[in-house]
């Protein structure tokens, strides 16, 4: 089946608009923690850093600039209506406003061919954009969401599996040896993702889904939850403060997701996100008319 | 904790008044370098085409934009520049100190052994610039004076900066061997001691 040239620049255009909006915007549910925890963060550089850090984002949005000069490896998470009308044309649309947005931005080009070893020059590589595909039944839309996965915030990002008799609590201290070392390089306060599984890759690619929810928000199974509350406590107990330079808190939040595990494996996976967690997300409709939900009252 | 407003380049006099936890703001020229322009100065051997002495090495990999049209001599606009992972250049940091005669490091995170080494012997310092505050960065960048090696693509290229009172500018290793990231990671480490012993039994949820 040919794709409809029109669907594709009517798609990617949209699409690319909405990347340029994230690069220069973090997501209400961010703004609105960060905003919460400056509060708390009264000493120091502690308050001095938040103080810059919100000046980048108000100077970022006026001047129409990515407010971070590492716009990432391009990621999409695409949660595609069974319903979607335009399935043949969005992956070509997903590659073309990537090329778009790297113009318009502009984005970094971030893409290095692993043993050829050059930069494509337009963020466009082998898998890359990274797409990660979910099918959604009795659905006509697109729920999409993009993510720029810097090089700070994806340094701590790991998966191992245990055995099982390590417990949760192995899973912990997975979590705040690689927070105390490479945490404080991944510009603090970050969002701390966790996956928990039966297998390395699926640990790992939950990890990175945890992160798409939002913050504040918690896992629907109490225990999980229990979890997510009791690691960011102790986490903000340690005081990395913004840039890993001191302070009263550590993190904007955990979240944690997880599939059943094999009886004998106890995997786990950790993606963090930097403060300039750069996620967007956005429903599309079969007539192009789209909800922002992740920032609410934005024009694209 | 002090402020220090210097022009660059500056002389071994005003790296000496300087400590960790102290801030600095720098006027002058500023030049950008991480992982590439390391190793070609450091293990491939190659002179550094932009002169450092006294100057400011900056870890950064920015978004520039051309805005000289087609004929014209090459000139650039500055869209984004922010700091990147200093650790990352541990390895080569000193002997690149000692090569090229920079003053000041500037970068986010900590730097090890070595470079705090490399600091006291070379009379240099690390800063660090908050990180992810790259249009904050820009913007007191008043000119881009030119670019070097851009064969090695926009991030890992030497671009030459003029800029204005840079900052803030947090001094995490001074020339007298104090490293205030060590120092913090010694404070983390405890704290998570103590966080994961009051996690003990609340995470038991094998049956
Ligand atoms: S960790 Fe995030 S804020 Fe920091 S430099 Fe990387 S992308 Fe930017």
């Amino acid at each position: 089946m040919p794709q409809d040239k029109e669907t594709v620049e009517r798609l990617s255009d949209l699409i690319s608009s909405f990347m340029c909006h994230a690069s220069g915007h973090l997501p209400d549910d961010v703004t609105k923690r960060l905003n919460e925890m400056r509060e708390v963060e009264t000493e120091g550089f502690a308050r001095q850093i938040y103080d810059v850090m919100d000046e980048n984002m108000k100077l970022a949005d006026s001047l129409k600039r990515p407010s971070c000069q590492d716009t990432g490896l391009p990621q999409f998470f695409a949660r595609v209506g069974a319903g979607f009308p335009y399935q043949n044309d969005l992956e070509a649309s997903l590659v073309e406003a990537v090329k778009k947005a790297t113009v318009r931005a502009p984005l970094r080009h971030n893409a290095v061919e692993v043993f050829d070893e050059y930069n494509t020059g337009n963020n466009i590589g082998h898998h890359i954009p990274w797409i990660d595909w979910e099918l959604v039944p009795d659905s006509d839309e697109l729920e999409l969401y993009f993510y720029m996965a810097g090089g700070g915030c994806s340094l701590p990002g790991m998966a191992k599996v245990l055995m099982p008799l390590e417990g949760y609590d192995g899973i912990a201290k997975a979590v705040f040896d690689q927070m105390t070392s490479y945490g404080v390089n991944a510009c603090p306060p970050c969002l701390v993702g966790i996956g928990i599984a039966g297998s390395a890759e699926v640990a790992a690619k939950l990890s990175k889904k945890a992160l798409l929810r939002p913050v504040g928000s918690h896992n629907e199974n109490p225990k999980a939850a229990q979890m997510e509350t009791l690691i960011e406590e102790g986490l903000n107990s340690i005081g990395l403060g913004p840039g890993g330079l001191g302070g009263k808190l550590s993190c904007m939040g955990v979240n944690i997701e997880q599939a059943s595990r094999h009886p004998a494996t106890l995997a786990m996976g950790l993606s963090t996100a930097c403060w300039a967690h750069r996620r967007a997300g956005i429903r599309i409709k079969p007539d192009f008319s789209y909800d922002f939900f992740t920032h609410k009252g934005a024009s694209l | 904790m002090s402020t220090f407003h210097f022009t660059l380049p500056v002389t071994d006099e005003d790296i000496k008044k300087v400590h960790i936890g102290d801030v600095i703001y720098l006027t002058g020229d500023v030049t950008t370098g991480r992982d590439d322009v390391h190793h070609r100065v450091v293990v491939s051997g190659k002179e550094s085409p932009v002169d450092l002495k006294g100057k400011a090495i900056f870890h950064a990999g920015p978004i520039m934009k051309k805005i000289s049209s087609e004929g014209e001599e090459d000139k650039y606009k500055i869209i984004s520049v922010g700091p990147t992972t200093s650790m990352r250049m541990e390895k080569a940091e000193a002997e690149f100190l000692a090569i090229t005669g920079a003053k000041v490091i500037i970068g986010k995170g900590g730097m090890g052994p070595k470079t705090t080494q490399g600091c006291i012997d070379n009379t240099a310092i690390h800063t660090i610039f908050p990180g992810g505050c790259a249009v904050v960065a820009a913007e007191q960048c008043e000119d881009v004076e030119g670019v070097e090696w851009l064969d090695l693509g926009m991030p890992e290229a030497m671009w030459k900066l003029k800029v204005k009172e840079f900052g803030p500018l947090i001094v995490s290793i001074d020339s007298y061997g104090g490293n205030l990231i060590e120092d913090n990671k010694i404070r983390f480490n405890e704290r998570k001691e103590k966080a994961l012993a009051g996690l003990k039994g609340k995470l038991d949820y094998m049956s």
